[in-house]
């Protein structure tokens, strides 16, 4: 067989076909619409599976605990009256020790379902550990590809703890120097083992995070009495919070506003060797969260379930050195010590806490585990040994690749604003490029998938000059 | 020489500098696309050459023989003092300094 990058590439659509069982032309419509809920509603899980899934094999039930330090540290800095009361859902305590396991739980259990002797992810995060150990409990084969080093071998602290996770849950890591050719390896493997596609953006990748939803309004609803008024989700390929979201409507009609938040990676290019080892996030980073919502499906299946820009109501960054901040924060005055990434959205919740009057409640849903490798402290110390000047400062004076800037005082610590109506725009632009016409259902689909109306999707046709089939 | 059945690393290039994709940054584009991965040496060998290992899913790899029994060196890294100052700082804002002893 020709394993050539372009011969295999080519081949990509029966490769994917075979290795997630989908198929995914099932749901291609008009000219550029899908059935996205179709897609879903095929995989026949009830949100009540989901659960009795996840919670006979160690995911789900983590507790949502209430930062009462760090909500009095926003009111210090808040007007008078305002600093809403900051929960965290304390993901870290799932097996593996983050909300991944929810994602790789349904995956896994999908593909012993369908009789696949194992499971292959394309991650250097969290979900590798995630689906190494689900395929352990069901006695799965597990290879992991990651995007690893750069072409010196080097490789960032965080990435290298994670294969040492996935090794001690006994899955195979194949490790790679900078490139989005990954994929090209990827589909070698699947090739190869004819093992199941546990990519993060199947419809079970996303239903897998509805109970994560489902729970954070319910716990917050028996401790406090009350629903949540804002709950924070850390973006980046957008599963979560498209899951998360998803889940929190299955359970009440109330209006919670949905705030993704990313750090903020401005400048950095995510496929260069060079800018590989210079940021000090490897996720939930604007260099994925942006991308990913404009094109959801450049991800690794046909379709991606993963659609944010369907569910978000806002979206923020937070930089480097108030990430770090505020998970020295967390393990100071809260006494958890957790992974840096999982407090992105920690970060932007201290932020819009002081927006939010103090009877009001923002829950930030994730934590995430952290040891040698993925601490904050050895993040610091690799960003340092590639000389990005650490200090402190105004935040916002931040270069993502040059500096790491801690806040000087508690009341630097601001989210920014990203203008998601320019996002929206840019999404529209980016599926209706290379078309003359499009379908009434098309104009649908693109209302519905940027939350906006058939009106906004009208106008920018009509400045591109396309015409609406009849 | 390292003995068969000995739990080695390899590394592979997976594409040329002139075989990878079209879209790249420069710096990335000039370099190849490298892989390493772990498994069981095949026959006995030298560090540098060229091997066979069994990985974990018995699947057979090619590359260069660069470690035996790899090892995971990874730690907290150098001490980062401004974490302290974060602690001084974030402490007496919520609790005042020594006045609260």
């Amino acid at each position: 067989m020709n394993n050539s990058y372009e011969a295999v590439m080519a081949r990509k659509s029966e490769i994917m076909k075979k290795s997630v069982g989908i198929d995914y032309n099932k749901y291609e419509q008009n000219y550029l619409s899908f059935d996205y809920e179709k897609m879903l509603s095929d995989c026949n899980f009830s949100l009540k599976e989901i659960r009795k899934i996840q919670i006979e094999n160690g995911v789900g039930n983590t507790p949502l605990k209430e930062c009462k330090n760090i909500t009095k540290l926003a009111r210090k800095v808040s007007k008078k009256g305002y600093g809403a009361r900051i929960f965290i859902k304390d993901e870290a305590l799932n097996d593996s020790g983050s909300f991944k396991a929810r994602r790789a739980s349904i995956s896994c259990y999908q593909a012993k379902k369908m009789g696949y002797k194992g499971v292959i992810a394309a991650t250097s995060g969290n979900y590798g550990a995630a689906v190494a150990s689900q395929a352990a409990k069901y006695g799965l084969k597990c290879i992991i590809v990651q995007e690893c080093y750069d072409s010196k071998g080097i490789g960032q602290p965080e990435i290298i703890e994670k294969a040492r996770a996935c090794e001690a849950y006994g899955a195979e890591v194949v490790q790679l120097s900078v490139g989005p050719e990954l994929f090209y390896k990827f589909l070698l493997l699947l090739e190869e083992t004819g093992y199941f596609n546990a990519s993060l953006y199947t419809p079970y990748g996303i239903m897998g995070i509805e109970s994560l939803g489902a729970e954070l309004v319910e716990d917050c609803k028996n401790q406090t009495g009350h629903e949540p008024d804002m709950v924070v989700i850390t973006n980046a390929g957008g599963g979560n919070l498209t899951g998360t979201t998803r889940g929190i409507k299955k359970v009440t009609d109330k209006d919670i506003t949905i705030v993704g938040s990313s750090v903020n990676l401005k400048g950095l290019h995510m496929a260069s060797d060079t800018d590989f080892n210079k940021k000090s996030f490897t996720t939930g980073h604007t260099g994925f969260g942006i991308p990913f919502m404009m094109n959801p499906d450049r991800s690794d299946v046909p379709r991606s379930a993963a659609r944010p820009l369907r569910y978000i109501d806002r979206y923020v960054t937070v930089n480097q050195g108030e990430v770090f901040f505020m998970t020295e924060a967390l393990s100071i005055l809260e006494g958890i010590e957790r992974g840096p990434a999982g407090n992105t959205s920690l970060a932007a919740a201290f932020s819009l806490a002081q927006e939010l009057k103090e009877d009001q409640i923002i829950i930030v849903q994730e934590t995430e585990y952290t040891s040698a490798g993925k601490h904050h402290q050895a993040q610091l110390a690799f960003a340092r040994e590639n000389d990005i000047d650490i200090h402190f400062g105004n935040p916002q004076t931040e270069i993502p690749g040059k500096s790491i800037v801690f806040p000087k005082n508690i009341n630097q610590i601001k989210v920014q604003d990203l203008d998601l109506n320019k996002i929206k725009q840019k999404y529209i632009h980016n599926h209706i490029k290379g078309y003359k016409k499009i379908s009434h259902r098309d104009i649908e689909f693109l209302a519905i998938e940027t939350n906006t109306s058939a009106k906004f999707v009208k106008d920018i046709l009509l400045d591109n000059k396309i015409e609406v089939e009849e | 020489m390292i003995k068969k059945n000995s739990w080695v690393l390899i590394e592979k290039e997976i594409l040329k500098p002139s075989e990878r994709a079209n879209n790249l940054p420069e710096e990335t584009k000039k370099v190849p696309l490298k892989m390493w991965i772990k498994g069981y040496l095949l026959k006995d060998s030298q560090l540098e050459d060229e091997v066979e290992v069994k990985t974990l899913t018995n699947r057979i790899e090619t590359g260069i023989l660069k470690q035996v029994n790899p090892a995971y060196m990874h730690t907290y890294g150098k001490f980062i003092p401004e974490l302290l100052a974060i602690d001084n700082m974030l402490k007496m804002e919520l609790f005042g300094g020594d006045d609260n002893e």
